[in-house]
C-alpha cells in the first residue's frame, strides 16, 4: 500500500472487487460437486458409486487445486498440495478399489469436501461484500433519479438508515452513497485476502498432512540413497577385487619366482623383478583412480570451488567458473555438489555439442546454488536418459533440487540448489 | 646436494633418506609435517626440496602451501612435489611464478630410481620435471584445439618429453634418435604453436606449459 498512488490503488480496489465476483462461479460447481459426491457416497454400496466417487473426487481436487493457485496468484497467499502422493495401481478391478482407498483415506479429500460447502457458506459473503459496497453506492447516488418513481411504485423508500422523501433527502443519499462506494474500493483487497486467507485455512496441508508428505518424502529419499550406496560399495568391492588386489597376488607370485630364479638364473630373476615394479605400478594407477572416485583428493585438500575449477580443466570443454562462497559446505552436501557438477560436464561434452560452459557457484539464502550453463544446441530432457534424473535423485537425499532449461536450439541451463550451511573459511597454513 | 626432505610416512620417508644418500645428497633435514618443513625450507634454504602433498596436521595439501610459501619468501628455491595423484590445478600453482626449479611427480615414479634421482638433480638445477600423467591429460584436453592438432605424431611425442623437463639429448635417448632429428621436431613444433625457441631447457617447458594451460 505505501508508496502506492491513489490511482493504483483505485484500480487495485477495482480488480479485487471483480475478482471476488469471479470467485463466484466456482463456488457454485463447488455446491454441485459437493451435492453429487454426497448423493453417489452411498451408492458406493451397489457398485455404481464406485465407478463415479473417483471421478468426482478428481474433480473436486481440480477445483481445490484451481483455488490453491489462484489465491497464491491474486494474493500471494501461498497454499500447499496436502494430497498423499499417488501410489502404484494394479490394472482392473483391484486398482480401481486401490485408487478409491488412497482417495477416501486421505483426510485432504475430507477437507476438500467440507470446503465446497463453507466455501459458499462463508466465503461467498467475503468475495462479494466489497462489490457489494460498491453497488450499494452507485445505487445511493443515483437517489436524486429514482427516488420519486420508487416512492411512486409504494415502496417506503429507505436508502439503508435514510429515508429518502425529497431532493434534499436524495443528495444527501448522493453523498452516503460516495462513501460506499470509497469503502467498497478500500476494502476490495483485504476482503480478497480474507477469502484466501479463508481458503488456505481448509485446504492447505495439516500440520499431520505436512508431516506424513515429508516422511513419504525422507522415505523415498532415504532407500534411493542406501541403494545408490549399495550399488557404490559393491563397485568399489568389484574394483579392488579385479584390480589392486588381483596385482597384488600376481606380484607376489612373481616375488616367489624371483626368488627361486635368483641362483639359477639371475637374468630371469631380474626380469620377474622389473615386472612386479610395472605391476605395483599399475596397481598404484588403478587404486588413485578409485580414490579419486570415492573422494577426490583435492576436494578434500581445497573444497568445492578449486574442485570444480579441477574438473574444468580436465573438461575437453572450455570450462569458466565462478565462485562465490565464503566457507565450505558440510562434506557430504559438498561431495554431492561435486559429482553433480562433473555429471553434468560430462553429459554437456557428450550430448550438447557444445563448445563453451560457465560454471557458477554461489551461496544465497541458506542454499548453495550451482548453474551449469552451456552454448551447444539444447533440447536436453530430464526423461531422455542423459543421467540428469540420477542426478535430481542423489540431491533430492539432501533435499536439494535440479531445474533444467533447455529450449531447442540452446542454450542449456541446469540449475540445483542444496540446502546448507557453510562452515567458517578453513584459515591455510600460509 | 642439500636436501630437505617432507614426508610424515616413516617407512617412506627413511626409503627416500637412504635412496638420497646413496646417490650423494646430503640430507639437512627430513621433517613430517608441514609447518616444520616451512621452518626448514627458510632456515636451510637448500639446493632443492622433495616434497610429500599430504602432511600432517591437516592432511590435506599441507606440503604444497607450505613449498609454495617458501617460494615466495625464497624466490627460486627448488622444490620437487610428490603425491599419490596428479592435479593439474596444483602443477599450474607451481608454474605460476615462472621462476622454473620446480617439479611434480607421482610417488611411485620413485621406484625408477634412475629417472628420480635425474629429476632431482634436474630440478636443482633450475629445470622442471612435470610428471608424463599431468602432460598426457594436458595434451589429452587440448588435441581437439587447432595448433596441437597440427603436430605429427612424432612432433607429439616430442613434446610430451619436452613438457616433462627432458633435455634434447635425453629426448633423442628415449625416442632412439638422433639429437639432430629431435631439435628439428622441436623447431617445427615451436612453429607450429608459435612459442619462441630458445636455449634454455626450462624456459621452453614453460613456455609450453604456459601456452598448453592458456
Amino acid at each position: 500500500m505505501n508508496g502506492k498512488g491513489i490511482g493504483a490503488r483505485i484500480r487495485a480496489g477495482g480488480v479485487d472487487a471483480v475478482r471476488g465476483l469471479a470467485l463466484v462461479p466456482s463456488m457454485v460447481l463447488g455446491l454441485v460437486l459437493f451435492c453429487l459426491t454426497v448423493t453417489f457416497l452411498p451408492l458406493m454400496i451397489i457398485g455404481i458409486g464406485v465407478l463415479v466417487v473417483p471421478v468426482l473426487v478428481s474433480a473436486t481436487r481440480g477445483l481445490a487445486n484451481h483455488a490453491r493457485r489462484r489465491s497464491e496468484a491474486w494474493t500471494g497467499v501461498r497454499i500447499a498440495e496436502p494430497y498423499r502422493p499417488r501410489p502404484h495401481f494394479d490394472s482392473g478391478i483391484p486398482g480401481v478399489v486401490q485408487r478409491l482407498r488412497w482417495m477416501l483415506t486421505d483426510p485432504a479429500t475430507w477437507r476438500d469436501l467440507l470446503w465446497t460447502l463453507a466455501d459458499l457458506a462463508v466465503g461467498l459473503a467475503l468475495a462479494i461484500m466489497a462489490l457489494g459496497f460498491i453497488a450499494e453506492g452507485v445505487f445511493g447516488m443515483l437517489q436524486p433519479f429514482l427516488w420519486k418513481p420508487i416512492t411512486e411504485a409504494g415502496d417506503s423508500g429507505w436508502y439503508t438508515f435514510l429515508k429518502v422523501d425529497s431532493d434534499s433527502r436524495a443528495v444527501m443519499a448522493v453523498f452516503l452513497g460516495m462513501a460506499y462506494v470509497v469503502v467498497g474500493f478500500a476494502i476490495a483487497p483485504a476482503m480478497l485476502k480474507a477469502h484466501a486467507l479463508f481458503t488456505r485455512s481448509l485446504l492447505a496441508p495439516t500440520k499431520k498432512a505436512e508431516m506424513l508428505l515429508r516422511v513419504a518424502h525422507l522415505t523415498d529419499t532415504r532407500s534411493a540413497a542406501v541403494d545408490a550406496s549399495a550399488a557404490e560399495l559393491r563397485r568399489i568391492e568389484r574394483d579392488l577385487h579385479d584390480g589392486a588386489q588381483a596385482r597384488l597376488v600376481a606380484m607376489g607370485m612373481n616375488l616367489g619366482a624371483a626368488e627361486s630364479l635368483m641362483e639359477s638364473n639371475p637374468e630371469a630373476a631380474r626380469q620377474l623383478l622389473s615386472e612386479t615394479r610395472e605391476a605395483s605400478a599399475k596397481a598404484l594407477h588403478e587404486l588413485r583412480d578409485l580414490v579419486r572416485g570415492i573422494h577426490p583428493p583435492v576436494l578434500a585438500d581445497r573444497g568445492l570451488g578449486d574442485a570444480v575449477r579441477a574438473i574444468a580443466l580436465e573438461s575437453p570443454l572450455n570450462v569458466e567458473v565462478t565462485v562465490a562462497l565464503s566457507g565450505r559446505p558440510p562434506a557430504p552436501v559438498e561431495s554431492a555438489a561435486y559429482f553433480a557438477v562433473m555429471e553434468v560436464l560430462t553429459n554437456a561434452a557428450k550430448h550438447s555439442g557444445a563448445r563453451n560452459v560457465w560454471v557458477d557457484l554461489r551461496y544465497r539464502a541458506g542454499r548453495l546454488h550451482i548453474d551449469v550453463i552451456d552454448d551447444g544446441r539444447g533440447g536436453a530432457s530430464l526423461n531422455k536418459g542423459t543421467g540428469l534424473r540420477g542426478i535430481e535423485r542423489r540431491l533430492g537425499t539432501f533435499d536439494g533440487t535440479l531445474a533444467l532449461d533447455s529450449p531447442e536450439g540452446g542454450p542449456t541451463t541446469v540449475t540445483m540448489e542444496l540446502p546448507c550451511e557453510l562452515s567458517s573459511p578453513k584459515t591455510s597454513p600460509s | 646436494m642439500r636436501v630437505v626432505l617432507a614426508e610424515d610416512l616413516a617407512l617412506l620417508r627413511d626409503g627416500l633418506v637412504r635412496l638420497l644418500e646413496a646417490h650423494g645428497c646430503d640430507i639437512v633435514a627430513a621433517v613430517d609435517n608441514g609447518p616444520e618443513l616451512l621452518k626448514a625450507l627458510v632456515e636451510h634454504k637448500p639446493d632443492v626440496a622433495v616434497v610429500d602433498v599430504r602432511l600432517p596436521p591437516t592432511f590435506t595439501d599441507e606440503g604444497l602451501q607450505a613449498a609454495l610459501e617458501a617460494r615466495r619468501r625464497v624466490p627460486g628455491l627448488p622444490v620437487l612435489v610428490l603425491s599419490q595423484y596428479v592435479e593439474q590445478l596444483y602443477a599450474r600453482e607451481l608454474l605460476a611464478d615462472g621462476s622454473g626449479g620446480v617439479g611434480y611427480l607421482l610417488k611411485d615414479r620413485v621406484f625408477d630410481t634412475g629417472q628420480f634421482v635425474e629429476a632431482v638433480n634436474r630440478v636443482a638445477a633450475g629445470g622442471t620435471a612435470m610428471d608424463p600423467e599431468v602432460i598426457s591429460k594436458l595434451l589429452a584436453h587440448n588435441t581437439q584445439k587447432a595448433p596441437l592438432a597440427q603436430l605429427t605424431e612424432r612432433e607429439r611425442e616430442v613434446l610430451e618429453l619436452m613438457a616433462q623437463g627432458r633435455s634434447n639429448a635425453a629426448i633423442a635417448k628415449q625416442l632412439f634418435v638422433s639429437e639432430g632429428a629431435v631439435s628439428k621436431h622441436t623447431t617445427s613444433i615451436f612453429g607450429k604453436l608459435g612459442v619462441h625457441a630458445s636455449d634454455d631447457d626450462n624456459r621452453r617447458v614453460l613456455a609450453v606449459l604456459a601456452y598448453l594451460n592458456a
